[in-house]
C-alpha cells in the first residue's frame, strides 16, 4: 500500500509542477477555459486505448493489437456508415444508422478480445507474441478490406460524438470518464478485479485457490478488446475518417502512460486514478509545448524523459526506505 | 594439535533495530563435517554470509583462516581462501549444460576469453571423478533431476582448489537414497581433507553424519556438541530453548459414516491400489518418503489430476472430481506444499489472499462486492486464526512462516470445507509456531471437518493423527492405529522402503 | 536424429523448405541465383538488426529502441556525408555510425543496470527520447544526394554472374558484411567466455552474480552491442535505398523481434541460437519475396505473415506443453 500510495503522490507533485511550469512558459494562452477544453477533447483517445492497455498488463501480459482493433473496429464502423445503404437513403444520416454501426464495431473488437483470449488461456501462448501475430494479422485484415484507402465522410449524428461538448465538457472526455469509472468499478469492486491483481502476481496460486485462470484472461482481453473498440468510435468521429494504420505510435504510448500511471510491467498493481493523472501530466506537457509552438516530436521525446525520471525516482525512494535485512 | 581451518572470533552483525549475530565463536577443523543447526531466524544464513564472505561482519569481529587473522573478506577473498557455498537453490544455469555449469567458475577465475570445450570438458571431468560421480555432460542442467542438481553443484564447487564445503540445506529436495548417496560423496570429500559445513533442519540426517554441531540460537551461539552426545529431543531443546510436551490428539469416537472414501485408486505412473476412508472429525495422516505418491494422490482427491481406475466416494456417493472448482463445490480444500508458490501470492495483501477462495459469493445482486462484507470476512478470519499482522494490507510475504501458514489455512476454513487436506503443514515453520499449527488442526477437527495430514514427519504425524497410512511406491503398505502403535516402530518401518 | 528433431530451429527450417517447394512451384524465378542474391541483399538489414537482437534476448531483456537508434545513426553518417563526404571512405562511414550506436546503446544499458528499470520500459522511453529528438533536430527532412562513391559500394559485388539478358547480378558485398558479421557474433556467443555469461546472466540472473560475473559488463554490451548493429544497419540502409528518412525504419522494431523470436530465441532470456535468429529472418524474407511471385495482392501481405507467426508461435507453446510433462515422482529403487 505503501508503493501504490507514494507513486501517486510522486505523480500529484509532478502534475502540479508541470502545470506551474506550463503556466510560467506561457501565461494565459494556457490557464484559460479554450484550452481545458481542447486538451480535453485531445486525451480521451489516448486514454481510453490506456486503459484497455492498462487491463491487460495488470495481469502480467501486454496487448500489443490495441491500435489495430482499434482500426479495424473504425473500419467496420465507417464501412457500415457508408456502405451499408446507398447514399440517398434515409438510413444515412439517421442516428440509427450510428448506433448499429458503433454495435458492429464493438462486437468485431469484443470478438477480438476473444481470439487474444484464446491464443493465450487456451493455446498458453505468451501475450507479446500472441497480441503481435494479432496486431500484424488484424492490420492486414484492415488493408484487405480499405484495399489501402482511406474511408470518410460521416454523418454529422457521429461527427457530433468527437467534436460536440455536453455543458462544456466535450463528449470524448465524458465517454473517457465514463469507461474510467467503469474500469476503476471492475478492478476494485468486481470478484473479478481482485484476482485480475493476484493472477498478475502469481497465476499458480490462483489455480491452487479454484480461480478460473482461463476466464480471467478471456474477459480480460475482452474488456481489452472492447475499450479499443470505444476508443475507435471517437477517432473516426474526430478524423472524419477510418484507415489501416492511424495512431501506430500511440502503441508505445500507451504503455508508457500505463507505467507513468503506477502500472507494474511485471502485473499485479496499478490503480486507475494514478493512470488518469498520468494521463494529464502528458496532455498538460502536449498542449503547453503545443501553444510554444514546439514540435509533436519534440513532445515525444519530453514524455519519455518524464517516463525515465519517474522510474528513477521511485527507485530512489524505494531504495532509501526499505531497509533490507535478513538473519 | 593443528589449527582449524576456519575460526570466527566475538562475530557479530547488526542490522537496523535487528542483532542478526551476536558475539559468536565458531571454528571448523580441517576435513570435519559440521552441522550448523537452528531454527529460522536463529542467524544461520547470516552466518553462512558472512563466511562466504557476501556479508560483512561488525567491527571488531575475527576471522581466522589457518589460524590466521584476515583483513580482507569479500567474496573473492572467501574464494581464494577455499570456501565455497552451494545455496539451497543451487544456483546454477538452467539453460547451459552440466559440463559449463561445472567448469564455468573455472573460466572466470582464470579471466579466459575465449572457450576450448574440449577443456572445458576436460575440467567437469576432472571434477566429476574426484567424487566418482557420472554425469551426462551434454545434459541441460533443467533436464536433469534434483539430486543429479546437486551433484553439479558440488563438482562446481570442486573445480576451485576448495577446503571447506558450506551446504545450505541441501537435502530438502531428495529421496532417501539420494540423500544417502550424497552423505557419502560429503565422506569422500572428508577422506580428501575437505571440510563440510552443513546447515540443515533434518535433525536424523544431520546426527548420521556429523562429527559434531553448533546449535545457535538468536543469534548466539548455544553450544557445540559432538553428534553421539545429542539425539533429536535434545537437540530440538537446544535448538528451540522450551521442552515441548506433546500432547497426542485422540478423535473422539464417533460412528459417523465416512464423508471420503477411495476405492482402489490409480493413476499410471503415480499411485495404485489406494483404498481408505476418512470419517468426519479424524485427522487421517498420510506418510512416507518423497516420491511414495503421497502429494499425487492429494491432487487428484483435489481435482488438479485424475485417476484412471477407482472410485472416490463422497458421503457414500460416487464422484468424478475433474477440477479444482469440482472439489470445492464438494467441500475439499487442500492446503499446498509449496507455499510460497501454490499457497500465496506473496506480494498481495492478507485480506486479498484470504478472501480469494469465497470472493465470487461476496457479491450483491449487481455483481458488485460488498466491500463491508469482505472486511469483516477478512477480520474474522485473522482473528480466528490469530493471524499476527500489522494490517489486512501488508504483504504476506512479510510475514513470519507460521503466520503466512494461518493465511493459507483462514483461505481454506473460510470455504467451510468438509475435507481439509494438509500437505506438509508445518515445512519450514519453528517449532513453536508448529505446535500451535497443530492445535488449530486440531480444533478443526473437533468442529467435524475431516481432515488429511500429509507429512514426512513422523513425529507430526504420530502426535496429531489417530491413524497414520504408510505410502510406498505408490501403494498402502500399512495402516498404523497411534494409539497401539509406538513412534519409533513407525519411523523405522517408512524408512525401511530401501 | 532425435536431438535434431527435439530442436526449434528443425521446424523453422522445415517450413522454409515447405514454402520454398510451394512458391517454386508457382513461380520457378523464385529458386533463382538472382533472386536469391536479391533477397541476401535486401535482408540484410533486417538480419543485422536480427543479430543484436538475439543477444539482448538471450539476455533476458528487449530493446525498442534500435530503429530510433539506427535513425539517428543514420542521420548522422548522412549529414555528414553530404557535407565532407569526399574525405570520408566506407570504413570511417561504418566506424562513426558504430561509435555513435554504441554511445546510445549504452544509455540504456546505464538506465536499465543502475535504476532497475524493465528493459521493455527503458527501450520504450529512449525510442520515443531519440525519435523525437532527431526529428525536431532533422526537421523531418529527408536527405539524399550522397557522394558518387557511396553508391557505387552499395553496388560492388564480390562475384558476377549474368542473365542470359545480359544483366549482371551476385552476391553483393553488403550480404558479406551480413555474413561477417553473423560469423564474428556466432563466435562469441559459443566460443567465448563473454557469449557464454550472456546465456548464463539470462538463465539465472542471481546465480550469474554469484558466480562472479559482472552483470553491468554484460548488460553494457549486450546494448552497446544491439547500439553498433543499429549503427551498422544504418549505413547498409543507406547504402541500398541511396536515402536516409527520419520515419523509414521507427515502427518495424516488432518485425525483427518476431523473427528473431520464430527463430527459437525466448522473451524470458537463456535461450536462442544465431543459426534460430538467422533461420527466423530468412522464413520472413521468403515468405515476403515468395508472396510478391505469387502474385498475391500486396493488401495480403501483412494478414499472411501475421498468420504465420501465429501458426508458429501456437505450435511452439504446443510442444513446450506436452514435453513438460510433470515429474512422475517414483521410488524405482
Amino acid at each position: 500500500m505503501l508503493r501504490k500510495l507514494s507513486h501517486f503522490s510522486i505523480l500529484l507533485v509532478v502534475m502540479v509542477l508541470v502545470i506551474l511550469l506550463m503556466w510560467a512558459l506561457t501565461g494565459s494562452d494556457f490557464m484559460n477555459l479554450g484550452n481545458f477544453q481542447s486538451m480535453a477533447y485531445q486525451m480521451p483517445e489516448l486514454g481510453i486505448l490506456t486503459l484497455a492497455m492498462m487491463i491487460a498488463m495488470l495481469t502480467s501480459g501486454i496487448n500489443l493489437s490495441i491500435i489495430a482493433t482499434a482500426n479495424l473496429s473504425g473500419i467496420v464502423m465507417a464501412i457500415v456508415l457508408t456502405m451499408a445503404f446507398p447514399a440517398e437513403s434515409a438510413m444515412t444520416n439517421s442516428p440509427w444508422l450510428v448506433v448499429i454501426a458503433i454495435l458492429a464495431g464493438l462486437l468485431v473488437a469484443a470478438i477480438v478480445g476473444l481470439i487474444n483470449g484464446f491464443l493465450i488461456a487456451v493455446l498458453d501462448i505468451s501475450p507479446i507474441l500472441a497480441t503481435l501475430g494479432m496486431m500484424i494479422m488484424l492490420s492486414g485484415v484492415s488493408l484487405v478490406l480499405t484495399k489501402g484507402y482511406v474511408i470518410s465522410g460521416f454523418s454529422p449524428a457521429l461527427l457530433a460524438i468527437g467534436n460536440k461538448d455536453i455543458l462544456g465538457i466535450p463528449v470524448p472526455m465524458l465517454i473517457f470518464l465514463g469507461c474510467a469509472a467503469v474500469m476503476g468499478l471492475i478492478l476494485n469492486k468486481t470478484p473479478l478485479g481482485t484476482k485480475i491483481y493476484l493472477f498478475g502476481s502469481n497465476p499458480t496460486a490462483c489455480f491452487y485457490s479454484g480461480v478460473n485462470n482461463k476466464a480471467v484472461l478471456f474477459r480480460t482481453y475482452i474488456i481489452s478488446g472492447i475499450y479499443s473498440g470505444i476508443a475507435a468510435i471517437i477517432m473516426i468521429s474526430r478524423f472524419n475518417s477510418a484507415k489501416a494504420d492511424y495512431g501506430e505510435s500511440y502503441l508505445l504510448l500507451t504503455v508508457l502512460a500505463a507505467v507513468l500511471g503506477g502500472v507494474s510491467a511485471a502485473g499485479g498493481f496499478g490503480k486507475v486514478s494514478g493512470l488518469i493523472l498520468s494521463l494529464v501530466i502528458l496532455q498538460i506537457i502536449s498542449s503547453g509545448l503545443n501553444l510554444l509552438g514546439i514540435s509533436n516530436f519534440f513532445t515525444l521525446a519530453l514524455w519519455g524523459i518524464v517516463l525515465i525520471v519517474v522510474m528513477i525516482v521511485k527507485y530512489l525512494i524505494e531504495n532509501w526506505s526499505s531497509k533490507k535485512w535478513s538473519t | 594439535m593443528t589449527e582449524p581451518f576456519l575460526t570466527l572470533r566475538q562475530v557479530s552483525k547488526h542490522y537496523v533495530g535487528v542483532t542478526a549475530l551476536d558475539n559468536v565463536d565458531f571454528e571448523i577443523q580441517k576435513g570435519e563435517i559440521h552441522c550448523l543447526a537452528g531454527e529460522n531466524g536463529s542467524g544461520k544464513s547470516t552466518m553462512i554470509k558472512i563466511i562466504s564472505g557476501t556479508v560483512d561482519a561488525d567491527p571488531g569481529s575475527i576471522i581466522e583462516i589457518d589460524g590466521k587473522p584476515v583483513h580482507s573478506h569479500k567474496a573473492i577473498d572467501a574464494i581464494n581462501s577455499g570456501i565455497q557455498v552451494i545455496y539451497q537453490d543451487l544456483s546454477l544455469f538452467p539453460n547451459l549444460t552440466v559440463a559449463e555449469n561445472i567448469a564455468i567458475g573455472n573460466y572466470i577465475a582464470k579471466h579466459s576469453k575465449v572457450i576450448n570445450y574440449k577443456e572445458l570438458r576436460g575440467i567437469a571431468e576432472k571434477a566429476m571423478a574426484r567424487i566418482k560421480v557420472n554425469l551426462s555432460l551434454d545434459a541441460l542442467v533443467s533436464e536433469i533431476s534434483i539430486a543429479d542438481q546437486q551433484i553439479v553443484a558440488i563438482c562446481r564447487a570442486l573445480t576451485h582448489d576448495v577446503k571447506l564445503i558450506i551446504m545450505d540445506e541441501p537435502t530438502a529436495a531428495l529421496t532417501k537414497r539420494e540423500v544417502d548417496s550424497l552423505l557419502k560423496v560429503v565422506m569422500d570429500m572428508k577422506a580428501k581433507g575437505i571440510a563440510t559445513m552443513f546447515v540443515s533442519h533434518k535433525l536424523n540426517e544431520v546426527l548420521q553424519i556429523a562429527d559434531r554441531v553448533s546449535v545457535i540460537r538468536d543469534g548466539k551461539l548455544v553450544g557445540v556438541y559432538s553428534s553421539d552426545e545429542l539425539n533429536d529431543e535434545k537437540l530440538t531443546m537446544l535448538m528451540t530453548g522450551k521442552k515441548v510436551e506433546y500432547q497426542r490428539f485422540v478423535a473422539e469416537k464417533n460412528h459417523r459414516d465416512p464423508i471420503l472414501t477411495c476405492e482402489n485408486l490409480s493413476r499410471d505412473g503415480e499411485y495404485a491400489d489406494i483404498s481408505f476412508s476418512v470419517l468426519p472429525g479424524e485427522i487421517l495422516g498420510i506418510t512416507g518418503l518423497l516420491g511414495s505418491g503421497r502429494t499425487e494422490l492429494a491432487l487428484s482427491l483435489f481435482g488438479i489430476t485424475q485417476p484412471n481406475n477407482g472410485n472416490i466416494l463422497f458421503n457414500g456417493a460416487p464422484v468424478k472430481i475433474n477440477t479444482i472448482q469440482d472439489a470445492m463445490k464438494l467441500g475439499i480444500a487442500y492446503v499446498p506444499e509449496d507455499r510460497l508458490t501454490q499457497g500465496l501470492v506473496n506480494v498481495q495483501s492478507v485480506g486479498d489472499n484470504i478472501i480469494i477462495t469465497t470472493i465470487d459469493s461476496m457479491v450483491n445482486r449487481f455483481g458488485l462486492l460488498e466491500k463491508s462484507r469482505v472486511v469483516k470476512n477478512i477480520q474474522d478470519w485473522v482473528k480466528n486464526l490469530s493471524i499476527k499482522i500489522p494490517s489486512t494490507e501488508s504483504p504476506v510475504q512479510t510475514l513470519s512462516g507460521g503466520n503466512q501458514q494461518r493465511v493459507v489455512i483462514a483461505k481454506w476454513i473460510a470455504t467451510d470445507p468438509k475435507v481439509l487436506i494438509l500437505d506438509g503443514p508445518t515445512i519450514g515453520i519453528d517449532v513453536a509456531a508448529k505446535f500451535s499449527i497443530h492445535e488449530i488442526i486440531r480444533e478443526l477437527a473437533k468442529k467435524g471437518i475431516a481432515i488429511i495430514m500429509i507429512s514426512e514427519e513422523i513425529p507430526e504425524v504420530f502426535n496429531n493423527c489417530n491413524r497414520i497410512l504408510v505410502m510406498r511406491k505408490g501403494y498402502v503398505v500399512k495402516e498404523f492405529d497411534t494409539t497401539s502403535a509406538d513412534q519409533d516402530e513407525i519411523q523405522n518401518f517408512v524408512n525401511e522402503s530401501i | 536424429m532425435k536431438k535434431i528433431l527435439s530442436r526449434h530451429e528443425t521446424y523453422v527450417f522445415i517450413a522454409i523448405v515447405i514454402f520454398s517447394i510451394v512458391i517454386t512451384a508457382i513461380n520457378p524465378s523464385f529458386f533463382t541465383l538472382e533472386n536469391l542474391f536479391d533477397l541476401l541483399k535486401s535482408y540484410s538489414l533486417m538480419g543485422t538488426f536480427a543479430i543484436g537482437m538475439l543477444f539482448v534476448l538471450i539476455s533476458g531483456g528487449i530493446d525498442i529502441s534500435f530503429t530510433a537508434i539506427a535513425t539517428v545513426t543514420g542521420y548522422t553518417v548522412a549529414v555528414l556525408l553530404l557535407n565532407v563526404g569526399d574525405q570520408l571512405n566506407i570504413f570511417l562511414v561504418f566506424l562513426i555510425a558504430g561509435v555513435v550506436g554504441i554511445a546510445l546503446g549504452m544509455i540504456n544499458a546505464v538506465i536499465i543496470h543502475f535504476f532497475r528499470i524493465p528493459s521493455i520500459i527503458t527501450t520504450i522511453a529512449t525510442l520515443n527520447v531519440f525519435y523525437g529528438i532527431l526529428t525536431v533536430v532533422s526537421d523531418g527532412k529527408w536527405l539524399y544526394g550522397f557522394p558518387t562513391w557511396f553508391g557505387d559500394f552499395a553496388t560492388i559485388r564480390v562475384f558476377t554472374l549474368h542473365t542470359p539478358e545480359g544483366i549482371p547480378y551476385g552476391l553483393s558485398i553488403i550480404t558479406v558484411i551480413w555474413f561477417a558479421l553473423l560469423l564474428i557474433s556466432w563466435f562469441i556467443l559459443k566460443y567465448t567466455l563473454l557469449g557464454r555469461s550472456i546465456y548464463a546472466m539470462g538463465g539465472n540472473p542471481n546465480s550469474a552474480q554469484r558466480a562472479g560475473f559482472n552483470i553491468f559488463a554484460i548488460t553494457a554490451f549486450v546494448y552497446s552491442f544491439m547500439g553498433l548493429m543499429a549503427g551498422i544497419g544504418s549505413v547498409i540502409q543507406a547504402l541500398l535505398v541511396q536515402t536516409v528518412a527520419p520515419n523509414s525504419l521507427v515502427g518495424k522494431e516488432m518485425d525483427v523481434i518476431a523473427a528473431v523470436v520464430l527463430g527459437g530465441a525466448s522473451l524470458t532470456g537463456g535461450t536462442g541460437t544465431m543459426l534460430g535468429a538467422m533461420l527466423g529472418v530468412t522464413l520472413i524474407a521468403i515468405m515476403g519475396n515468395g508472396l510478391t511471385l505469387m502474385h498475391v495482392p500486396a493488401l495480403w501481405y501483412k494478414v499472411v505473415i501475421g498468420f504465420v507467426i501465429l501458426v508458429s508461435v501456437g505450435v511452439s507453446a504446443y510442444r513446450r506443453k506436452s514435453s513438460a510433462r510433470k515429474r512422475v515422482i517414483i521410488e524405482n529403487s
